[in-house]
């Protein structure tokens, strides 16, 4: 699981309303070179919530991001790349998701987060 | 890449090893998922956007989206199994970056509901064991997908599919793009014949564009 990804989940079980942005937890990381796309990265920025971002990759052990995205970082060649890092290089491979407001917690095995729900939760 | 470069590649993919007759496993051949992608990217669906695999299974269409040069995949399956092949099958390859999640999409579809993509791809249950899957996963493919939703359906579901997607998902366009057969080889003991031709439709949902 990359950052791009989690920052789309989040947990709606049965009596959560706020169950976004989800804690991270990493007990293993790996990082994967993949190739460089500006245009990509500048199309993403707008559907990121930002701070959820900015707290997932300090974790990850990215840190120093601005708190909001001005255009002129756009041609900021140091930026993007330290933002194409975080958000699609480095992979979560081992560690836990956490509910915001309820503490449930969703592992995650080998790169992949276990985001079902057991019956009493739906 | 080219239509026979694409399919070889995905002719390497591991498949399910027993596959699970109530999720309506079966693997989506390489000449389906090289013809699939290839017309969706025809379309301008896939280079540089961002894609969701639904029920992605071992991750044939996944594989075949990032071949063709998609930003970022996700790829979202029930099946711990089917997942651990699909991981497996992305590591085949080097630097292919791929997401995959473990998630109920006919239960527990709220857990998505800020997933996002430009274009989400898929090839369903057909809904022959468990009723109105087909429909649930097209459901959840027109709330996540901001631009067209691309799925796989047996032709004898297609007016009623149309109908579906048309009238109560919003669809502002709804098409047939390709018509294939799906060689269903004996996946399964109640499989009579030792190969079943279905002949299915390669779908394009175009949606009323919510972001852009």
């Amino acid at each position: 699981m990359r950052l791009l990804t989690h920052n789309m989940l989040a947990n709606n079980a049965k009596g959560v309303t706020k169950g976004f942005p989800l804690g991270l937890e990493v007990t293993a990381v790996e990082t994967k070179e993949a190739e460089f796309n500006p245009d990509f990265l500048k199309k993403m920025v707008p559907k990121l919530e930002w701070g959820a971002f900015c707290e997932a990759a300090a974790v990850i052990g990215v840190t120093g991001f601005p708190t909001a995205v001005t255009p002129d970082l756009f041609e900021d060649e140091a930026f993007l790349k330290k933002f194409h890092n975080a958000l699609l290089e480095v992979h979560v491979e081992e560690g836990v998701l956490i509910c915001p407001e309820s503490g449930r917690r969703f592992a995650i095995n080998k790169g992949i987060p276990n985001m079902l729900l057991n019956e009493d939760e739906c | 890449m080219k239509l026979k470069q694409l399919q070889s590649f995905l002719e390497d993919l591991d498949v399910f090893d027993s596959p699970n007759i109530e999720l309506e496993q079966y693997p989506t051949t390489p000449h389906l998922a090289a013809q699939a992608l290839f017309t969706a990217c025809s379309y301008g669906d896939i280079e540089d956007q961002s894609v969701v695999d639904l029920g992605c299974g071992c991750g044939v269409l996944s594989v075949a989206s990032t071949l063709m040069g998609a930003g970022h995949v996700i790829g979202v399956d029930i099946d711990e199994s089917a997942l651990a092949i699909a991981q497996g099958n992305v590591e085949e390859f080097e630097d292919m970056h791929i997401d995959l999640v473990q998630c109920d999409i006919v239960n527990n579809m709220q857990q998505l509901s800020r997933l996002k993509a430009d274009t989400v791809v898929m090839n369903p249950p057909f809904g022959t064991r468990c009723k109105g899957a087909d429909i649930a996963f097209l459901k959840a493919g027109f709330a996540i997908a901001s631009k067209a939703v691309y799925s796989l359906h047996k032709s004898s579901t297609r007016a009623h599919v149309l109908r579906v997607a048309e009238t109560e998902l919003g669809a502002t366009k709804a098409e047939v793009v390709a018509e294939m057969r799906y060689d269903i080889s004996a996946s399964y003991k109640f499989h009579k014949e030792k190969s079943k031709d279905i002949a299915v439709d390669f779908l394009r949902f175009e949606l009323p564009g919510r972001e852009e």
